[in-house]
């Protein structure tokens, strides 16, 4: 394919836009850069917490979906024993 | 941080080539969407080998489809700020991303190919999505 990988050396994650549940219920949306010692480590990133909004999960994934995502925080770690899942964006239904 | 401007010419080229306008400037898109009536597309150029080395590919293979936007434009986020800025103003809610697609009428954006849509697809994949906007809008 055409053009340049510039972060060689990443994970097959790294610059996939990923979901990241957590254990608390909140759910992280963003650029997954890296897994390491500090957790999981996401750039550009909406965050949908169950307890401070109104919209379900999954409406707000959908608006996320169609309307890109709505990063409020540049860089967020998420920490290991927190992670329950991770996937793709790009394989939300 | 942009990248050295030789790193990223050849990126450029590969849709400029195209007959693909590239916007530099606010003014340079300020103009191009005064003038704008009808359908345009406009494609956020990135250095991101990923998403971006399937992007450009795939808009050209859009671009042979029968039916195409009237009017094409690109600005490369992460190089160009002030041009790219500008142009996202014009996307209404749809969040920024690199790269991306938007596909507008009268000024209005009807269709848009996100980031998250590009990333892990083939050129073909992306290719389908934008002629099918093509075909619902352009036609």
């Amino acid at each position: 394919m055409s053009g340049h990988v510039f972060h060689p050396g990443h994970d097959e994650l790294h610059g996939v836009t990923v979901v990241v549940s957590t254990h608390d219920g909140r759910t992280y949306l963003g650029r997954w850069h890296e897994r390491g010692t500090r957790g999981v480590v996401m750039h550009d990133v909406a965050i949908h917490d169950p307890a401070a909004m109104p919209a379900p999960l999954d409406a707000w994934l959908a608006k996320q979906h169609k309307f890109g995502v709505a990063a409020t925080a540049k860089l967020v770690v998420v920490q290991e024993r927190d992670v329950a899942s991770v996937r793709p964006f790009s394989e939300e239904p | 941080m942009p990248y050295p401007e030789m790193m990223v010419k050849p990126m450029r080229e590969e849709v400029t080539r195209l007959g693909v306008e590239e916007l530099r400037s606010v003014g340079d898109v300020d103009a191009a969407m005064a003038n704008s009536t009808g359908t345009a597309l406009v494609f956020v150029n990135s250095v991101c080998g990923c998403a971006a080395g399937m992007a450009r590919p795939a808009l050209a293979r859009a671009l042979q489809h029968g039916v195409r936007p009237a009017h094409l434009y690109t600005v490369f986020a992460g190089q160009d700020l002030d041009a790219t800025a500008r142009v996202r103003s014009y996307f209404g809610e749809f969040q920024p991303s690199s790269p991306s697609v938007a596909l507008l009428k009268d000024g209005e954006v009807v269709a848009f190919v996100h980031r998250h849509q590009i990333e892990g697809r083939h050129p073909d994949q992306i290719a389908a999505a934008l002629t099918q906007a093509f075909d619902a809008h352009c036609a």
